[in-house]
């Protein structure tokens, strides 16, 4: 190890930093004697890079050549940028160390394609076996599958593995075609497939006999771009719940487009990345998987993208004036969810301490609802504000919509789409 | 009004929980000693610390309330904030006084304050967790230094047996002046003389650092700065996720930026 390695690092952090995954969640694994390290469970996020981005794994790629030629990535073989290859005693000792020091939980390997598919993902999977076998690391490792790897080494990568991915990256074929000729549903879902046929085996196996170790047990992840395409946000958010009615999707990320290649004509020209857009589709992902939202509840016909003005939960409110006011102290759980403003905690308290008394405007307050916007979805009488019913939605939303800043943030208003 | 005034210690606080239920005489006020007192007051309690006393009011806490209940009542304490005492002082009332446990009753004040109090030292402990950053000595020790908002450092002592179980290591709180020290079997407490702890401090001299240590740090340093998009910079969420409270100690802010 040597200072020749800071430059790689350098070059193959940048290059891997457009994968927006960072967690460590889903293994929970005490630490094991002879062993180094453990795995907390729940995802921790040792530091915050200074777009705000959790740190949590040591997320790099082994080599950043490749092959490919995808439109929208900074790695593919047409762009002139520093192309830099790890030796493999150069990642496992930085992930060692770096773990050693509480930088990280773990390790996040992805690679260029070189050669072929199985060539590349076959390095990958030597170097995670190594790390398990021979470094005895117990901590965290999640590896980016090759797309067109073949089954067997994707099955044996979920042996070492915590967490597999395999990026669709766009979520609709024609346009994958389009941006990544090299590409296709194929080349993305099938990966996809051997690893939930590998978890669900595995779950019948250790069921039938002890000590079989775990197949992937933070299950597996995915990526799409957004705005990179015409796609709407009924296409990504149709896509991404229909994985995860698949077992084992954990999560699907969702990468604001940046352009890396802006000469590109395939791609369109933004100024910004649109993180709005992104935003709000990490909401509506989250009111679906925490909230009991379906797709077709956010997004549809009539409104194939999300409202970018105001959230997704919100903007459901808006348009279903009939569900509310809601009776914060009769209504189900589930409902107090819907209620604009107001969180899971705080939906929990309200069940909870309703049982000892009436809850009142003051005590929703306290409990950290969020008044501003609740008032006008509740039914309370101490308050003097009308509802939703009295004043329709479209005054509601008004209301409810940002005052225009007075000092104004390039972020929130230069969105240009 | 009445005033009780104990040690200051968690024992002090359930002995005076004991003594009030013992005179049927209940504090307006409730002191550590050596705080002012106040100007006027009509009966004055000085609780001695009683550790059988203690235990039985724990005993009977441990009847009434959840395990996460418990959870909040100590952890309110290691907030360590001047309202703490006297808040625990009501809901450790409540919890004896109620038929059933007010532990779910956040329409009542002093539930509600206590689990957000809860929350936050949690979030401490959480960081605590999250940044500490050790330090490669030449003797092959890991050491850190901390400064936590409030005293949880002990609560995440088993994050880091379990974890680092193969390397020695010491954490420090170098705002309370104690830590802890594991020898690849035991956790021990530790404190050092202000000079001892002096050398740990700031930048360490190179001479006490193993032969690889500042690669190390430039290595994460560089990473740092690497996977960060710059399109995307957003100094604010930053500053939001990574308090800046903690960044004199994190390698990643050392250096050239
Ligand atoms: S195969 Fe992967 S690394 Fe290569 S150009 Fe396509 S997206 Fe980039």
């Amino acid at each position: 190890m040597n200072e020749a390695v800071l430059e790689k690092v350098r070059v193959l952090a940048e290059s891997a930093k457009y994968d927006v995954s960072c967690a460590s969640s889903g293994t929970s694994r005490a630490h094991r004697k002879g062993s180094v390290g453990s795995a907390a469970g729940w995802g921790i996020c040792h530091s915050f890079a200074e777009d705000g981005r959790c740190i949590s794994l040591l997320k790099i790629m082994l080599t950043n050549y490749c092959m490919y030629d995808c439109a929208y990535c900074i790695n593919r073989r047409s762009n002139d940028i520093p192309r830099a290859t790890l030796a493999v005693s150069e990642l496992v000792e930085l992930t060692m160390e770096f773990y050693r020091r509480n930088y990280i939980e773990g390790l996040f390997l992805s690679s260029g394609v070189v050669r072929n598919p199985d060539y590349t993902m076959e390095r990958l999977v030597r170097i995670v076996k190594d790390l398990r076998r021979v470094h005895r690391f117990n901590g965290y490792i999640h590896l980016k599958s090759i797309p067109g790897a073949s089954r067997e080494l994707v099955r044996e990568a979920g042996l070492y593995a915590d967490r597999l991915s395999v990026n669709i990256e766009i979520p609709n074929e024609q346009s994958l075609k389009l941006l990544a000729p090299e590409k296709d549903f194929q080349s993305v879902f099938a990966p996809m497939r051997y690893i939930r046929e590998g978890v669900l085996e595995n779950e019948d196996d250790r069921r039938r006999f002890r000590y079989v170790p775990r197949f992937v047990p933070a299950g597996q992840s995915t990526q799409m771009i957004v705005g990179a395409t015409a796609d709407t946000d009924r296409d990504i958010l149709c896509l991404a719940s229909a994985l995860y009615a698949r077992p084992t999707m954990k999560r699907v990320y969702y990468s604001g487009f940046i352009p890396v290649n802006a000469y590109d004509s395939r791609l369109p020209a933004l100024k910004q990345p649109p993180l709005v857009r992104e935003n709000r589709l990490y909401q509506a992902d989250w009111l679906m998987r925490f909230y009991d939202f379906k797709a077709e509840e956010l997004v549809d016909d009539r409104f194939p993208d999300l409202d970018l003005e105001v959230d997704p939960k919100l903007a459901w409110a808006l348009r279903h004036p009939e569900c509310f006011p809601v009776d914060v102290n009769r209504a189900d759980y589930e409902m107090l969810l819907r209620i604009p403003g107001v969180g899971v905690k705080s939906a929990r308290m309200i069940a909870a301490s309703r049982r000892y008394g009436r809850v009142g405007s003051m005590q929703l307050k306290k409990m950290g609802v969020v008044m501003k916007k609740a008032v006008y979805f509740i039914d309370c009488r101490e308050l003097p504000v009308k509802t939703i019913q009295e004043l329709r939605p479209e005054r509601v939303r008004q209301l409810l919509l940002p005052k225009p800043k007075v000092k104004d943030d390039p972020r929130q208003l230069k969105f240009d789409f | 009004m009445n005033v009780y005034v104990y040690d200051g210690t968690f024992e002090g606080l359930l002995s005076a929980v004991f003594e009030a239920y013992e005179r049927r005489v209940f504090p307006d006020v409730l002191q550590a000693e050596g705080e002012m007192l106040p100007l006027f007051y009509d009966q004055l309690v000085t609780v001695t610390t009683d550790s059988t006393r203690a235990e039985r009011v724990w005993r009977a806490l441990q009847k009434k309330l959840s395990r996460a209940a418990l959870g909040i009542v100590l952890s309110v304490w290691q907030s360590e904030l001047p309202e703490a005492p006297a808040l625990l002082f009501r809901y450790i009332r409540k919890a004896v006084d109620a038929s059933r446990s007010p532990e779910l009753d956040f329409g009542d004040d002093d539930v509600l304050r206590a689990a957000q109090i809860a929350r936050r030292v949690a979030a401490e402990r959480e960081r605590v967790i999250q940044f500490v950053r050790f330090r490669k000595a030449a003797d092959g020790t890991y050491f850190a230094l901390i400064e936590p908002k409030y005293n949880v450092l002990a609560s995440a002592v088993s994050y880091f047996r379990d974890r680092f179980a193969d390397q020695l290591w010491l954490i420090y709180d170098c705002r309370r002046r104690f830590g802890y020290y594991y020898d690849l079997q035991d956790v021990r407490e530790v404190a050092f003389r202000e000079e001892d702890a002096l050398c740990f401090s700031g930048k360490a001299a190179d001479g006490l650092l193993a032969a690889d240590e500042r690669l190390f740090q430039q290595l994460w340093q560089t990473y740092f700065r690497s996977i960060s998009i710059r399109e995307r910079a957003n100094p604010r969420l930053h500053r939001k996720e990574l308090p800046v409270r903690f960044w004199k100690y994190l390698t990643e802010k050392q250096g050239k930026q």
